[in-house]
């Protein structure tokens, strides 16, 4: 008998066929998935997903026979009361055959898994693409990060490498013939006991023969020490670092939303899945992710995620308060030099009827120049009233940002409807164009 | 293996791991061994390592050669973690396996179970190879350790040497080279041919695998690899003299392309048919039209691996009762010896006492009947029937009865029987009666169930006959044939599938086999149900309904 441990051996032996597995339902996990995002919070962005997902493409068939037909019978343990002969009620829904079905069949009916945090968001944005993914005036400059690049002759003190140094400091010190301490002491050992008449000279000849040949060989001894130092500024070496230009790898996004009594808890749902998705895009492009919440009525405030979701505000709507403050932020604390700016809007469309041509100019003039990306998202579960317009179909807002989308590459305005215009918009928002280089 | 998987997959043994974790070190630790025996102890606590490993496989296997009188192959335990004994899952328990993505899914709900808590892994998993392989998890405590050596490396290991139907079916010499070139073939086939044709193969070959085995002529087994030699020699050489005869004789067609004497072919093929045939993998191997080279190697591994798994099938429950009969006899053994202290044994008989539960009918746990409890049942039976026998035994039977050689007794039964035949022939009425089996008829033509026979004078027969065809894959499987096969006209292959009782297809799932099965036949295809009393059409199924 052997024993073998493979306790250390390679796990994951079945990656391969999950990966397999998973791309073979990639379009039932996707319809999948823009079901469960509707679940999760906007910053929940760390765990797996467990998904379900019907068994169409996965389910492997086989002849079987149809259970709830023909005579078969069974033989059963734990009788306690029955005769020959005797009759029992079947169990309602034909239920009796359902332990047997499940022995032998697998009652798969949906089929469930977990997914990986990696896998989930693979899924959800696939052939989805950032776009405009360095800041345009950045490409020149540098924001540069140090990398290691070899070693150099020169340099501060503070990145002087040791062990280089003493290498070379070794090698030439070998090839100088440095004389090594010992050997120094050993002389003068001699020279003293030879002075004191402790020994004597091997082969006879006079102790002061010796003594004189001796010191002449300390003399040049010590004076080739101190010609050839221990440490010489050519054995210096340094750690030489390179300047590699980074693309800045962090960005801010600003939710801007409308909390005026017209965008009702239902709006602000929809609302809040468009920003959450925004947010898992930017997570998996950006090293850090920055999110600011403004919500605005009249005037306009920066709040936390909660108040910015649950809070109970009134007023009227000034839809150009919130791009002020999200500039004034901007200014205060996110330089447009470091962070890639992602603007994420949404609102119900509603205006004060002059604030909407404020608002377009502040887009054109102010925000989108320094921004990576806007969006608009025109949330409308069409309960919106609509009276007093010929033309009420559009909203004031939209009116006015209608135009900026034709000519501004980096905004774009979609509707949102229902809980299911999600994905598709946000899919459609960020698709790989083909055109982009 | 645990009781309430689907019997196809998992090789061997393994039982459920129930509560018994987490408290059996404190109660190896607290019982220890009176200081007379403890130098006898092969271990004490719950702790292993390799050498109580050792001592305790050295001991069992003395106990196993010696006094059970068992013959084994030569044993490796692997030790293993738990994420692989998932990962063995999922490959079907085996150590190679080719890759498909139906095992990624199998290993993606087998985690998802295991990680909610809703299944326990098995204790152990074996292989029948030779040298048998045996794989125990780590987080055993020695004595399940123990216990699973005695299961699997003793009980299975013998079981799988000497049983007929594993002899006839199976070589445990070459499985795992078998697997190991079924897995290279796959590899290879996706290399040249796409990854995604081999898994539209392997979908089709999978969904006929239990239509791939040979059930009445058994016992050819070819080397896979040499079978697949011999065949490409053969069709090298056809080409070749085929190729020449036409380069020579027939003018090139303006493509360039030679075109084989293909009716030639068909009408020599058809003369072999060999109709009606009912392994369905193997006529579609042979004679679909259309396949290429390597589709039929593929459809041939699927069907030699079909084969591999076919006796376990057959032989669940007297495999495992065999395997939990051995495991208890060794442990008995070991403590009467006072080898094992205390602790252990009661760590053990709770793990046996989980292993063997038969919850009845009307249980909330009742998943049928439990393979290894009526196996252990059936063996401790005839244990009683060679070595206590009541007169009711004696009338029974009486070639056993009082024999006074349970062991030689089991031995034989172990290897001559399947779990069909094994119950027509060991039943016995005090067995039916301790399990109070009733016969009950499900018809769907009826309102109420019937109860058809109890464990009375005149329910005992009829029950095990019941039994025995409940235990019967091949009676469980419905019988389809290829009946037709047009090969000159359009074409259309005809299946038949034989109604017994009524009980027809399920026309879904039918429809999908269909699908593959005209895939792999390259031309239209159509089941008929047949009543096998009666000859009456029932119903007809078309892959394209």
């Amino acid at each position: 008998m052997r024993i073998i441990d493979r306790r250390q051996n390679p796990k994951g032996k079945n990656l391969g066929n999950r990966q397999r597995f998973v791309n073979r339902t990639r379009t039932q996990l996707r319809e999948a998935l823009a079901e469960n995002i509707r679940r999760r919070s906007v910053s929940d962005t760390s765990s797996g997903e467990t998904v379900t997902i019907p068994t169409d493409g996965t389910h492997e068939p086989e002849f079987k026979r149809d259970h709830s037909i023909g005579q078969r019978s069974r033989v059963l343990p734990g009788n306690k009361e029955f005769r020959e002969g005797d009759q029992i009620q079947r169990p309602p829904q034909g239920g009796g055959s359902g332990s047997n079905a499940s022995e032998d069949g697998e009652g798969e009916d949906d089929f469930v898994f977990t997914l990986s945090r990696d896998e989930f968001l693979d899924l959800l944005f696939e052939d989805l693409r950032l776009p405009d993914m360095v800041k345009r005036e950045l490409k020149a400059e540098d924001a540069a990060k140090p990398k290691r690049a070899g070693f150099s002759t020169s340099g501060p003190q503070n990145r002087l490498n040791m062990v280089r140094t003493m290498r070379y400091s070794l090698a030439r010190r070998a090839a100088l013939g440095r004389p090594k301490p010992a050997a120094i002491e050993e002389i003068e050992r001699e020279l003293e006991r030879l002075e004191a008449g402790e020994i004597q000279p091997a082969n006879g000849r006079p102790a002061e023969t010796r003594i004189e040949e001796l010191k002449t060989r300390l003399k040049q001894l010590k004076r080739k020490r101190s010609k050839v130092p221990y440490i010489d500024p050519y054995d210096l070496r340094y750690n030489r670092f390179e300047h590699v230009p980074q693309p800045i790898a962090q960005a801010v996004m600003f939710c801007l939303m409308d909390v005026s009594a017209s965008m009702n808890q239902e709006m602000k749902e929809l609302a809040k899945r468009f920003f959450m998705l925004l947010h898992l895009f930017l997570q998996r492009h950006y090293d850090s992710v920055h999110v600011v919440f403004i919500r605005h009525t009249n005037f306009a405030s920066e709040v936390d995620e909660d108040t910015f979701f649950h809070g109970q505000q009134t007023g009227g709507t000034i839809v150009s308060s919130a791009l002020k403050e999200m500039l004034r932020v901007v200014e205060e604390r996110y330089p447009t030099s470091s962070w890639n700016i992602y603007v994420a809007q949404a609102s119900d469309g509603d205006d004060v009827p002059g604030d909407v041509k404020h608002c377009a100019e502040l887009l054109r003039e102010q925000i989108l120049p320094i921004t990576q990306y806007m969006a608009y998202v025109e949330i409308d579960p069409g309960q919106r009233l609509r009276t007093g317009f010929v033309d009420s179909d559009e909203s004031d807002l939209w009116r006015g940002y209608e135009p900026l989308s034709q000519e501004q590459e980096n905004f774009t305005m979609r509707r949102i409807g229902e809980p299911g215009d999600i994905y598709p918009v946000f899919h459609d928002l960020f698709r790989q164009r083909e055109t982009t280089s | 293996m645990s009781a309430d998987k689907p019997t196809s997959g998992t090789q061997g043994g393994g039982k459920k791991r129930g509560q018994a974790k987490g408290r059996t070190k404190a109660q190896g630790k607290k019982s220890a061994a009176p200081a007379v025996k403890s130098d006898q102890l092969l271990f004490a606590g719950a702790d292993w390592n390799f050498d109580t490993i050792q001592r305790t496989y050295d001991a069992i296997e003395e106990i196993a050669l010696g006094e059970l009188g068992l013959d084994l192959y030569p044993t490796r335990l692997e030790v293993i973690t738990a994420e692989q004994m998932l990962d063995a899952y999922a490959s079907v328990g085996m150590p190679v396996m080719y890759s498909h993505w139906s095992f990624g899914k199998r290993f993606a709900q087998q985690e998802t179970l295991y990680r909610k808590g809703l299944q326990s892994l098995a204790l152990e998993i074996v292989i029948n190879a030779n040298p048998s392989l045996c794989y125990i998890m780590e987080e055993n405590t020695m004595a399940t350790q123990a216990t699973v050596i005695a299961h699997a490396a003793m009980g299975h290991n013998h079981f799988f040497k000497h049983n007929q139907t594993f002899k006839r079916w199976t070589d445990a010499d070459s499985i795992l080279e078998d697997l190991r070139y079924a897995r290279r073939l796959v590899a290879e086939c996706e290399e040249y041919y796409g990854q995604q044709a081999v898994e539209r193969l392997l979908d089709a070959a999978h969904a006929l695998s239990a239509q791939g085995v040979d059930r009445d002529r058994r016992g050819d087994r070819p080397d896979l690899a040499a079978e697949r030699r011999r065949r490409q020699e053969q069709r090298h050489a056809e080409r070749e003299a085929t190729d020449d005869l036409w380069l020579r004789t027939v003018p090139k067609p303006a493509g360039g392309q030679v075109r084989e004497p293909e009716d030639e072919q068909l009408e020599a093929q058809r003369r072999s048919l060999g109709l009606p045939e009912e392994n369905l993998l193997y006529f579609l191997e042979a004679y679909a039209p259309l396949l290429e080279n390597w589709q039929r190697d593929l459809l041939q591994m699927v069907r030699e691996l079909a084969a591999y798994f076919e006796p376990q099938r057959q032989t669940k429950m007297m495999n495992e009762g065999c395997a939990t009969w051995t495991h208890y006899q060794i442990m008995n053994r070991l403590r009467d010896n006072g080898q094992i202290d205390e602790g252990t044994m009661l760590e053990f008989l709770h793990l046996h006492a989980h292993v063997i539960a038969q919850p009845t009918f009307d249980d909330r746990g009742f998943s049928g009947m439990n393979p290894y409890a009526l196996g252990f049942a059936m063996m401790q039976d005839i244990e009683r029937i060679c070595t206590e026998p009541t007169e009711e035994d004696k009338a029974w039977f009486p070639q056993i009865a009082g024999n006074g050689k349970p062991h030689a007794t089991l031995r034989e039964a172990w290897a001559e029987f399947r779990d069909e035949s094994f119950i027509l022939q060991y039943l016995s009425p005090r067995l039916i009666r301790e399990l109070r089996l009733f016969k009950l008829r499900d018809d769907s033509a009826e309102d109420n169930y019937v109860v058809e026979a109890i464990h009375d004078d005149a329910g005992y027969k009829r029950l095990r006959r019941a039994l025995s065809e409940a235990h019967d894959p091949v009676a469980a499987q419905p019988r389809i044939e290829v009946v037709e096969a047009n090969l000159r006209g359009d074409r259309k292959l005809y299946l038949e599938h034989r109604v017994q009782d009524r009980r027809q297809l399920d026309a879904m799932e039918t429809r999908r086999v269909l699908r593959h099965i005209a895939f792999l036949w390259g031309y239209d295809v159509q089941l008929t149900e047949v009543d096998a009393d009666t000859g009456e059409r029932i119903a007809v199924h078309n892959p394209k309904d």
